[in-house]
């Protein structure tokens, strides 16, 4: 079987790489380098406990340096930490939800919080150990998926925007793209902002909306037992070099053309970051920060993924995961292969994250939410 | 129905804390220059230059190669400031000209409105000094930076005492506190001669000066003077390894076999503009071999003046002779000679694009190359950092960006240029996360922060989707996973 998959990103290249396991002949077209947009430059959370995807990703993870070949830096567990008593409320709230589902969170006290995690400060109120979920570098991983399937024989072929699609008999038989035209038994189609202008011209709509978040990194800080440390206002982790890596805060609407982002330029809110940050980690607060960068991440309507397969052309499964795809990447890919190979997801239900829960939604839901750039 | 979004960044950034008719970052000639003239004008203006630079920071060689051969006096602000202003008469004629000026006040990046990004409410540039960050607003922005060392890695080169031509001057003419005895050049044309014979009148023991071709590169004139100051030139070698000790250099082996005592080599291969602050806020910049590198362009209210416009055209190909360099080096070193100092990324792990060395390396892992990355399409410097990690330290890839982007160049057999350079990344100074933040920021973006897009059903558990429970989450977490 013939797959090319559109997109190198997180999400496409692991949906290639299972399919590639799975005996599939995969071709990844890319409109860049792989990894090169919100894939390789995110906060490498990898504990998605809202997602029907979540118990696979928390199988796979441990396993995926092994399976890869290659290093994820893949660490586990996480840590949330509260600096105000809103913040407490709210992660005790978060705590209970997921014992209830069975995922086990502790909570932690003030002194438990400050032993667990050697940056944070006297202003640390407590906080919640994940017993689950951890934490990844995302561009290593990124890669990491894109050397696997060319390991299993995969092709990855970059600086291949797609320009169109071929259909015949209600599939789609070849696609068009800068390096040519590539044929294909099943399209899938996992190209971050781009995927609703891919996807419409097959005649299918799929509502998204992109915007530009932004992140901090510092200079190394002493390593902490437990890298994934969020909270006040912030995700990210200290890297298995030390750097601590964190973005947050309000994001920017935009625009994004066929041919993708043509900027991802950072603001003054990196002046908001480090004021959080240096709350969040006091004693790391003279710790110079020595990047900032900016990625664009596409949202459906109301930011839950979708996986689905098409009716008509049937041979096309369509994947955005709605901002929150690195971690999930694992799964995403596995239920990815799923509906392209067997026609349905064979380890969870994701029923509800099919395309058809936005049938009949307005032309106006981007103006209804107010997420539309500034003019 | 329209409404906006409360965990949009609409209306959030604030505006600028000053503003003035023109700000000038950089106080060396050609700024100085441009903020008088602009006083004369009747203009309100700022001039703003980062030096003295905090201790801390020369110690990782910023903004300048520095080797850590500055002495102590270095870490006296105040009296750095002085002797600034002693070594520097023109600093006064500007304030007398009614320029305000503030010194050891860095400029970490430049925002304007552009591709991406429309939620600034002006255009401003960041400054900071060792106790607060702030934003100011301008009508016109002076950017006179000037131009920072070029580094190309030798065996050895990762030791205290190897350091720039462009650090040298500074601490020998304006700071007046180079802790070195005996100097050693690399390099001959005009900056290295002009550097050794600096050297030669403060004082300094000039060693030698290192010409991997054949004949010295600067102007006669200069190559006369050095035969005055009897500096010998060593013509067709190149230092093949510096050795030391505790305290950094000691001597340097030529590939000739000749050994220099010095406690200094100063690289004076060259200089290349400080394109920082451009580069950062994605503006346009060009090659231009003939000026020093990669030289910006200017754009409506922002103009590029002095060195980091382009090192003067004297018709001598400046990126021709790193490379000469950089190819000789590339001879003279073995594969765990150190690329990136700060990432103790060395040659062999950069071309084989390997991890640093706290991941594993299975076999797959050492199977990639550069090489077999080139099969994937032109190599990109930005992916191969992340990879490497060689130029993501705190020095901020000053000291590795360029000859990184000569070794691509070289391994993948293709001119310089060809091969994007690594992008610099605000804020383009280190700053301490205490001192960049923002202690003063608006009810409005405390208000609307949230961890990612604020999406109210983003993260109900997904057994409770459609279920009662679904608005009690929402109720209770809100858009945010955790605040």
């Amino acid at each position: 079987m013939k797959v090319v998959v559109v997109g190198g990103g997180v999400t496409g290249l692991s949906s290639a790489w299972w399919l590639a396991r799975s005996g599939a002949q995969v071709t990844v077209l890319d409109k860049f380098i792989v990894g090169w947009e919100a894939s390789g430059r995110n906060g490498g959370g990898a504990s998605h406990y809202q997602s029907p995807l979540f118990e696979e990703e928390q199988r796979l993870w441990p396993q995926m340096d092994a399976l890869l070949g290659y290093p994820t830096e893949h660490s586990k567990e996480r840590i949330v930490i509260a600096v105000t008593e809103k913040q407490l409320r709210q992660y005790h709230y978060i705590a209970q939800m997921n014992n209830d589902m069975g995922y086990r969170v502790d909570l932690l006290d003030a002194k438990q919080s400050q032993a667990a995690v050697p940056l944070a400060g006297e202003n640390c109120l407590g906080g919640m150990h994940y017993r689950f979920g951890g934490h990844a570098n995302p561009q290593r991983t990124t890669q990491a998926y894109a050397w696997a399937l060319q390991d299993l024989g995969g092709k990855i072929v970059q600086h291949s925007p797609v320009s169109g699609f071929e259909t015949s008999g209600g599939k789609v038989v070849a696609v068009e793209s800068a390096s040519g035209r590539h044929e294909c038994d099943a399209l899938v189609v996992a190209a971050g902002p781009q995927t609703g202008m891919l996807m419409a011209k097959l005649g299918v709509d799929v509502p998204l909306a992109s915007a530009r978040a932004e992140m901090i990194v510092t200079e190394p800080a002493p390593m902490m037992p437990l890298g994934g440390v969020d909270g006040n206002g912030l995700y990210g982790r200290q890297t298995l070099r030390g750097n601590l890596a964190y973005g947050g805060g309000p994001h920017e609407w935009i625009e994004v053309g066929e041919g993708g982002p043509t900027a991802r330029p950072t603001s003054p809110l990196t002046r908001n970051l480090a004021r959080r940050l240096a709350e969040l980690f006091p004693k790391a607060a003279h710790l110079n920060v020595i990047r900032s960068w900016a990625g664009v991440i596409e949202n459906t309507p109301d930011g839950r993924p979708v996986i689905d397969r098409m009716s008509d052309p049937e041979n096309v499964v369509v994947a955005t995961m709605s901002g929150v795809g690195f971690g999930l990447s694992p799964a995403s890919g596995h239920a990815v292969r799923d509906l392209v190979i067997e026609g349905h997801c064979t380890f969870t239900d994701i029923a509800k994250l099919s395309l058809s829960r936005f049938e009949g939604i307005g032309a106006d839901w981007r103006e209804a939410r107010g997420w539309l750039p500034i003019t | 129905m329209h409404r906006s979004d409360p965990h949009a960044i609409d209306g959030k950034l604030p505006a600028p804390s000053a503003r003035y008719d023109v700000v000038v970052i950089g106080a060396g000639p050609s700024g100085l220059a441009a903020a008088i003239e602009a006083a004369k004008a009747g203009k309100s203006v700022l001039l703003a230059d980062e030096h003295p630079v905090p201790g801390a920071a020369m110690g990782n060689d910023v903004p300048l190669f520095f080797g850590g051969r500055m002495t102590t006096a270095t870490l006296n602000a105040e009296r750095m400031i002085e002797t600034i202003f002693i070594s520097e008469p023109a600093l006064e004629v500007a304030m007398l000209a009614g320029v305000e000026v503030q010194l050891g006040t860095a400029a970490w990046a430049v925002y304007r409105n552009g591709p991406a990004l429309a939620s600034l409410p002006e255009r401003v540039v960041g400054l900071a000094d060792a106790s607060r960050a702030w934003l100011v607003g301008f009508d016109e922005l002076v950017i006179a930076t000037g131009a920072r060392d070029l580094a190309i890695g030798f065996p050895g080169w990762n030791q205290p005492g190897v350091m720039g031509a462009a650090a040298l001057t500074m601490l020998l003419s304006r700071y007046q506190a180079f802790a070195g005895k005996r100097v050693l050049f690399i390099g001959s044309h005009d900056l290295a001669l002009e550097t050794a014979l600096l050297a030669h009148e403060k004082g300094v023991d000039v060693a030698g000066i290192v010409e991997v071709r054949d004949a010295p590169q600067g102007s006669a004139e200069l190559v006369q003077s050095i035969h005055a100051a009897r500096i010998p030139i060593h013509t067709g070698d190149v230092v093949a390894r510096a050795d030391g000790g505790i305290d950094g250099v000691e001597h340097a082996v030529l590939r000739s076999g000749l050994e220099i005592a010095c406690d200094t080599i100063c690289l004076a291969i060259g200089v290349v503009p400080s394109i920082e602050l451009l580069d950062a806020m994605g503006g346009k910049r060009t090659l231009d071999p003939m000026r020093g590198g990669f030289i910006p362009a200017d754009e409506p209210a922002i103009r590029f003046v002095g060195d980091c416009a382009g090192l003067p055209d004297t018709g001598f190909d400046h990126v021709a002779y790193r490379m000469e360099w950089a190819q000789a080096f590339g001879a003279v070193s073995a594969p765990d000679t150190i690329v990136c100092q700060c990432e103790e990324v060395t040659r062999a792990d950069l071309i084989g694009v390997q991890p640093p060395n706290y991941l594993p390396r299975p076999d797959a892992m050492c199977a990639r190359s550069l090489e077999t990355l080139l099969h994937d399409g032109p190599a990109n410097p930005d992916q191969i950092k992340r990879l490497t990690r060689a130029g993501m330290g705190v020095c901020q890839g000053r000291r590795c960006r360029d000859q990184v982007a000569m070794m691509l160049a070289l391994e993948a057999g293709k001119p310089f240029g060809t091969i994007p350079l690594a992008t610099h990344r605000a804020p383009v100074r280190p700053i301490p996360l205490n001192i960049l933040a923002d202690w003063e920021e608006g009810d409005d973006m405390r208000a609307g922060w949230d961890v990612w897009f604020g999406i109210p059903t983003q993260w109900i558990p997904y057994r409770d989707i459609g279920t009662p429970r679904e608005q009690q989450h929402q109720d209770a977490i809100g858009g945010n996973m955790s605040l």
